[in-house]
C-alpha cells in the first residue's frame, strides 16, 4: 500500500501539479512536498507528492548496476 | 517507464545473484555454513520479491522473512468489527477506505459482506477523494476508516488540514495508522526468530528518513538497508545488506538514494505532527504495541471519529478465525505454505485471513507467485 510510482511535473498550479505517470496524466497535490519543480520527477502516492526524485543519484545507482553486469545489458 | 524499467534488467540481477551467493557461500568467510535471516518489513517488497523470484534466488542459507508490512494485514480483528458495528448503526453515514479493506473478514462479516446488505461504503485512491464525498453529501457524515504506515499518514494529516481550512463539516477520520521502527523494535525484542538484518521500506523512509532505523546498529547491533523496490533495488539492498554481515558491519545504509536521504521529507513530517501525535496501537497477531500508531491531536478532535461516533470495542473479538495462522505469518514465525488452510481452506477468492486478501499480503504473494 505504500506504493509510489515516479512521474514528471508537467505543470503547477498553486499547491496542484499535472503529473506525467507513464503516459497518464494525473493532478497531485504539493502540499507535502517542498520546492517541487517544473520537468522535476516525484514520487506520487495516494494523490501527494512525497518526494523528490534525484536524478543524479538514479543515474549513480544505474551505473553501479551497469558495472555489476560487466557490461552487459547496459541501460 | 522512465526509472522503473532501468532497474528491471536481467543482466544485473543474474550478476548481483551471483555476487550474493558469491559472499554468502565463501569457504572461508565469515557467513559460510551459517544461517541468514533477513526481514523485509515492507508488502511492496514482499510482492516484489515473490513476484520476480528472488526468493527462490538466494542460495540455501539465507531465508528471506516476510515482516508485518502490510497496513490492511496488520489492521486488528476488533478494529474491523468496530467498523462493521458502526455502519450497521449508523445507517446514513458514509464509509470511505482503500479497496483492499472491503474483504477483510471481522469476526462475524467483512465490509464487503455490509456494502451487499446496504451500507454505503465507497473505496477511494487518495483521502483527497473524501472531501469530494463529503460536499456531495452535506446530510450524512462522512467517516474515513484510515489505514497505512508513514507513507500514507501525511496524505490524511494533509486532507484534514484541507477539510478545517474548508470548514468541512460532515468529515471525521478514524486514525489506524501504524509505525514502522516500533514495529521492528518490538519484533526483535520478542526474540521469537533469528533476524540477522532488515531491509527497510524505501517510501516509508522517504518520509521518516533513513535515520529512523539508527537503534537498530545502535542498541542491537543489526544492519539495516533502505531498498527500493524495483527487482534490482531489492536484489542491491540484499546484497548490500549480506556484504555488511560478511565484513562485520552494522551499518544503516540507503540503496534506494534516488528518493531517500536520512532527514526524510522534513514538510511532510510537520504536517503528520501538525495533526497526529502518537499512541498505542494493536497490531494483528502481534497485540498492543506502545507508541506504534498514531491519533489525531485535540486541535482536530472535531475530524477525529473516535471522538465524534460512539464506536468503541463492545462486541468485538480478538481471537482469530478458527485454524487462521495471518498473526503467526506476521510475525515471520511461519511462511504461508506452513498454515493448514493455506490454497485449502484459504484462497484469494475465499481469503480466511488479511494476508490472503491484500495484494501485498505475503500469503497473497506466496498464492501467486511462489505456489508449489
Amino acid at each position: 500500500m505504500c506504493l509510489g510510482v515516479p512521474g514528471k511535473i508537467i505543470e503547477i498550479k498553486g499547491e496542484w501539479a499535472k503529473v506525467d505517470v507513464g503516459g497518464t496524466k494525473r493532478e497531485v497535490s504539493l502540499a507535502l512536498l517542498e520546492g517541487a519543480k517544473l520537468d522535476s520527477y516525484v514520487i506520487v502516492h495516494a494523490g501527494f507528492a512525497i518526494q523528490t526524485l534525484d536524478e543524479d543519484a538514479a543515474q549513480e545507482t544505474i551505473r553501479f548496476l551497469d558495472g555489476f553486469a560487466g557490461g552487459r545489458d547496459t541501460a | 517507464m522512465k526509472y522503473m524499467d532501468e532497474f528491471r534488467r536481467p543482466a544485473p540481477a543474474a550478476a548481483m545473484v551471483e555476487a550474493i551467493k558469491t559472499l554468502s557461500a565463501g569457504r572461508r568467510g565469515r557467513l559460510a555454513g551459517r544461517e541468514i535471516g533477513i526481514m523485509e518489513i515492507c508488502g511492496t517488497h514482499t510482492h516484489s520479491i515473490s513476484r520476480y523470484g528472488i526468493r527462490a534466488a538466494m542460495p540455501q542459507n539465507i531465508r528471506l522473512i516476510s515482516g508485518p508490512g502490510c497496513p490492511v494485514c496488520v489492521t486488528s480483528q476488533p478494529d474491523i468489527d468496530r467498523l462493521i458495528h458502526f455502519v450497521r448503526r449508523e445507517k446514513k453515514a458514509i464509509v470511505a477506505t482503500f479497496g483492499d479493506m472491503l474483504r477483510v473478514p471481522g469476526s462475524f462479516s467483512s465490509l464487503e459482506r455490509e456494502r451487499a446488505e446496504g451500507a454505503e461504503i465507497r473505496v477511494v485512491y487518495s483521502p483527497l477523494d473524501c472531501l469530494d464525498i463529503a460536499a456531495a453529501n452535506p446530510s450524512k457524515e462522512v467517516m474515513f476508516y484510515s489505514v497505512g504506515f508513514e507513507t500514507t499518514a501525511p496524505t490524511v494529516a494533509a486532507t484534514i488540514v484541507e477539510a478545517r481550512r474548508k470548514g468541512v463539516k460532515n468529515l471525521s477520520v478514524l486514525s489506524l495508522h501504524k509505525l514502522t521502527p516500533p514495529a521492528m523494535r518490538a519484533l526483535v525484542d520478542a526474540g521469537d526468530i533469528n533476524i540477522d538484518g532488515f531491509i527497510a521500506p524505501g517510501h516509508v523512509t522517504a518520509v521518516i528518513g533513513a535515520r529512523a532505523y539508527g537503534f537498530l546498529s545502535e542498541e542491537y547491533g543489526l544492519p539495516c538497508v533502505v531498498a527500493g523496490f524495483e527487482p534490482l533495488d531489492a536484489l542491491a539492498g540484499l546484497w548490500m545488506l549480506v556484504k555488511q554481515l560478511s565484513e562485520a558491519r552494522r551499518d544503516i545504509e540507503i540503496q534506494y538514494k534516488r528518493v531517500v536521504t536520512w532527514e526524510g521529507n522534513r514538510k511532510a513530517q510537520a504536517v503528520l505532527n501538525d495533526v497526529f501525535t502518537e499512541a498505542d496501537a494493536m497490531w494483528r497477531g502481534i497485540g498492543v504495541i506502545p507508541g506504534s500508531g498514531l491519533k489525531i491531536r485535540e486541535g482536530f478532535a472535531a475530524f477525529d471519529a473516535e471522538k465524534r461516533f460512539d464506536i468503541g470495542y463492545d462486541g468485538c473479538v480478538v481471537e482469530e478465525a478458527h485454524g487462521c495462522a495471518c498473526g503467526k505469518v506476521l510475525k515471520g514465525l511461519i511462511t504461508p505454505p506452513e498454515c493448514p488452510l493455506f490454497q485449502k481452506a484459504c484462497r484469494p477468492d475465499a481469503p480466511q485471513g488479511p494476508c490472503m486478501v491484500s495484494s501485498e499480503g505475503t500469503c497473497a504473494a506466496y498464492y501467486r507467485y511462489e505456489r508449489v
